[in-house]
């Protein structure tokens, strides 16, 4: 019970207060930038901000200073498309905000307005190295999985950052929602692009929309224009063929793909495209009759053919709790012909360009917000881990509910 | 193996002579049926004779030797040493900077019943009819075109147990398998003389399916009341059986009146003799530390023995309770609350298993995991050494090669690199506990099942000729 009272006190008081400057000295630095690898090099952290990168930076006075020992230094991993925060619980009946049921509102749906920062797997993701997520509904009644949101998982009330994005099913997904045929998929996500350029219009008037609600085309509107960024749940060659083509008669839309199994098959036509993919390098299965094609290499084709790739789970496998899975996948694309550099860009820096929060996030370089993490090891084998996290240049100690029954059961503390 | 064998022997004897016929007696249960009906025709496919030459070795054992020879010939392991001399004919595979382990076995696989691609007709792992069916055989939903076969021994997999699902409280025998590419048939697959599983299971999920029917099982006790009626009957149904053996071995040749009339047949019944019987061995899903304890209890009141629990996401709460009634744990390395009763899952049930002196098992339950455990064992031994614990990553393989082949009951024939053991070898790029590291060569007794990067056809028959694969010739 000595050990259940400490764990109160301790969560309450989590992240340590921002106040001194934190000097992480002696790693090796993977600044995902220009600068390159810099071995035993340093990371400053000022006021949440990383204050410089380099070799031998001197500590500034008052400075607190973590030694990373010889392990490594990185930027904190961006989840490219997960569902942390949406349920406690995916099963057992339990309440799951990822998961709607019914037409009665699908694109409007907004994963800002679920996500808590409060679950367990909060802090179970983020002592892994993973500080930022991109969040996603999995399900709604029709073609559109609503909206997802930005995160970061530094587990605090204002946790939400960036813009929005739209999921848009346009595989077998889409065609089993709309009645069963890809043939009537893509005419009623047009007409739906249609209702949402013409809203408030012929909403007001009384007319409607042909195939979106009033709330789903006030909520699709602002992505129809080009504004903001849909997410696209496609796997088969001639789906991206599909989309290429609809991308070139609607060249204002931003598109990524999450998926893409096929993908290695349309490489050249998507890198000239310029539509990014989001990969899962161990879909390697033809598990459906849409992913024949799937195999280990895609991530390293794709890549090698000029796409910009981010790597995360597929939308069939993404979920609320295995988000750290992140780094196995990049590691196993490496594995697989991937270059490392590539592969650990597709879990930070790249997913940070695709949903347009660069600027802040997925480098190391001063200026940017200081989602750092000092590993005992290349961050990409299954064997390492971390030994710090920051977040926002906030220090979190490597503690979640698991560590917890970790260390109530541990035989090695008898 | 051994037992199974015996009480096979045993069951013959019973009966009076093992007929082969196909009006056998039907005495003769669940020993004879698998064996003599419903054989495996699995071959062993030929290989030469072939030296590892200066690798590192992990046995399976517990064992790890540096700059090692192994040699192999005729489906064996014939020695492990040093500057070990290549027989006649010999190929020789330069294992130098490489690592030659005991091939993995994966306890908890669904391939072939749940195969790829997954539509709505290839769904055939749950006969979720009844709570009860523990008639059906995993083996006669196995669809031997798989392609998950193949993906798997590129993974390191030399021997797989498929199981029926987890949707009823008793869902089926369940079947070990030789990964055999290529295979037309189930039976070209099945490992010979293993003994076929039962596959159990706790918690939510028959009480899920079964309650939402607004029938039995729907809750927790509702399960345990179902193993045990179920238990009773066929304690009841082998009374009869013995009843039956007993007045027919009484019977003389001038003996007056008919013969006595056997019991009729109960294919759900036999299963569950067979378990009563240990010629069948339990494979029980079932997740929390509470529900566990409660079927051990169930087991101790019906006398039978439990071969492993799978998933046992709470195993570590029991470590020591597993530990003392020899049950073997099946588990992932890092799944979790994808459901309330694997909400208390952490990184250290595997490594806490073995501490307590416990038989851990890393297991898949995946397509796509079982083409990596190696890299679920990695996790599980890291997570181990940062917790405090002592564990060699020799030992840590027992995990993936000589445990599972325990619970399965395969231990005498494969599970380890010893003299005389089947020669299912697996050799690695680098250390297989890196994710970088790949399965270059996987040998099944003997035989080069996979080749990293040779160039062949897809050896499923679903794969071959499609357009994509013909594109890229």
């Amino acid at each position: 019970m000595k050990t259940f009272a400490v764990f109160v006190f301790s969560l309450l008081s989590a992240a340590a207060a921002v106040a001194e400057p934190i000097l992480i000295r002696d790693g090796r630095v993977v600044t995902n930038a220009a600068a390159g690898v810099i071995e035993n090099g340093d990371v400053l952290i000022d006021n949440g901000r990383i204050a410089a990168v380099g070799a031998d930076i001197a500590a500034p006075r008052g400075a607190r200073i973590i030694d990373a020992d010889g392990g490594w230094i990185t930027p904190g991993v961006f989840a490219a498309m997960s569902q942390v925060g949406l349920n406690e619980i995916s099963g057992s009946g339990a309440p799951d905000d990822a998961s709607i049921s019914g037409d009665r509102v699908s694109a409007a749906v907004d994963a800002r307005r679920a996500f808590n920062p409060g679950v367990s797997a909060v802090p179970v993701t983020r002592i892994e190295g993973v500080t930022r997520a991109a969040i996603a509904p999995a399900a709604t009644g029709t073609m559109f999985s609503g909206q997802g949101a930005l995160v970061s998982l530094d587990g605090r009330p204002d946790s939400v950052f960036g813009r929005p994005f739209l999921i848009v099913e346009l595989g077998e997904t889409g065609a089993g929602r709309v009645g069963g045929s890809r043939a009537a998929l893509w005419p009623l996500f047009e007409a739906a692009l249609r209702d949402a350029l013409e809203y408030p219009g012929r909403y007001r008037s009384g007319q409607g929309g042909v195939v979106l609600n009033e709330i789903d085309a006030a909520a699709v509107q602002s992505y129809a224009r080009g504004h903001g960024l849909i997410v696209v749940h496609i796997d088969r060659a001639a789906d991206i063929r599909e989309l290429i083509r609809f991308k070139r008669a609607n060249p204002a839309l931003r598109l990524v793909i999450h998926g893409g199994a096929e993908a290695w098959l349309v490489a050249g036509e998507l890198a000239a495209a310029g539509i990014p993919v989001i990969v899962d390098p161990m879909a390697n299965l033809p598990d459906r009759l849409e992913r024949l094609a799937a195999r280990l290499d895609n991530a390293a084709l794709l890549h090698a053919a000029g796409v910009t790739i981010a790597i995360a789970p597929s939308s069939e496998t993404m979920d609320a709790h295995q988000a750290r899975l992140a780094l196995q996948l990049a590691g196993n694309a490496v594995a697989n012909g991937l270059p490392w550099d590539a592969a650990f860009a597709a879990i930070t820096r790249t997913p940070a360009e695709i949903f347009g929060v660069s600027t802040d996030l997925g480098v190391l370089e001063r200026g940017r917000i200081a989602d750092v993490v000092v590993w005992d090891g290349d961050p990409l084998e299954v064997s390492s881990a971390p030994t710090a996290v920051f977040v926002s240049g906030r220090d979190y100690p490597l503690v979640s509910r698991q560590t917890r029954l970790r260390d109530r059961y541990n035989p090695a503390n008898d | 193996m051994r037992a199974y064998l015996a009480a096979a022997a045993a069951a013959c004897l019973f009966a009076g002579g093992c007929a082969t016929s196909g009006d056998a007696d039907p005495a003769q249960l669940t020993a004879s049926a698998p064996a003599a009906v419903y054989p495996s025709t699995y071959v062993r496919r030929p290989g030469p004779p072939t030296l590892f030459r200066g690798g590192t070795i992990l046995d399976g054992a517990g064992g790890e030797f540096a700059a090692a020879d192994l040699l192999i010939a005729d489906g064996r392991v014939v020695a492990l040493g040093q500057n070990l001399a290549a027989p006649q004919g010999a190929e020789i595979v330069d294992a130098q900077g490489r690592y030659v382990t005991a091939g993995i076995i994966d306890a908890h696989s669904h391939l072939g019943v749940y195969p790829s691609p997954s539509i709505q007709a290839t769904s055939d792992g749950n006969e979720a009819t009844q709570p009860n069916t523990a008639e059906v055989w995993a083996e006669h939903s196995v669809w031997p075109m798989d392609p998950g076969f193949e993906r798997a021994v590129a993974g390191g997999i030399t021997a797989l147990h498929i199981l029926p699902g987890s949707a009823n409280l008793f869902g089926g025998r369940g079947v070990t398998l030789r990964p055999v590419l290529g295979a037309r048939t189930v039976q070209e697959m099945k490992f010979p003389d293993a003994p076929q599983s039962l596959k159990m299971a706790c918690g939510e999920n028959p009480s899920r399916v079964y309650g939402s029917r607004n029938s039995s099982p729907a809750t927790g006790m509702g399960n345990v009341a179902g193993y045990r009626q179920s238990f009773a009957q066929a304690q009841e149904y082998r009374r009869n059986w013995a009843r039956y053996r007993e007045r027919m071995a009484a019977r003389t040749a001038d003996s007056e009146g008919d013969p006595p009339t056997p019991p009729d047949r109960n294919l759900e019944l036999e299963t569950l003799v067979g378990v009563l019987e240990g010629e069948i061995v339990l494979q029980w899903h079932c997740y929390r530390a509470d529900e566990m304890a409660i079927a051990i209890d169930v087991a101790r009141e019906f006398g039978f023995r439990i071969s492993a629990f799978h998933h046992a996401v709470e195993a570590y709460k029991i470590a020591d309770i597993l530990a003392q009634e020899n049950i073997c744990a099946a588990m992932w390395a890092d799944w979790w609350g994808f459901k309330i009763e694997a909400y208390d899952g952490i990184r250290e049930n595997i490594p806490f298993v073995h501490a307590a002196g416990g038989c851990a098992i890393v297991h898949s339950d995946s397509d796509v995991g079982i083409q990596r455990l190696n890299q679920e064992a990695a996790k599980a031994l890291s997570d181990a050494r940062r917790a405090g614990l002592t564990i060699s990553r020799a030992e840590a393989w027992t995990w993936l090669s000589r445990n599972p082949a325990r619970a399965l009951g395969i231990d005498d024939v494969t599970g380890t690199l010893e003299v005389g053991k089947a020669a299912d070898v697996v050799l690695w790029s680098a250390d297989p506990f890196s994710t970088y590291a790949v399965a270059e060569r996987v040998y099944v007794e003997g035989a080069l099942m996979h080749q990293r990067g040779a160039a062949r056809s897809p050896p499923s028959d679903f794969e071959l000729g499609q357009s994509y694969w013909e594109a890229g010739q």
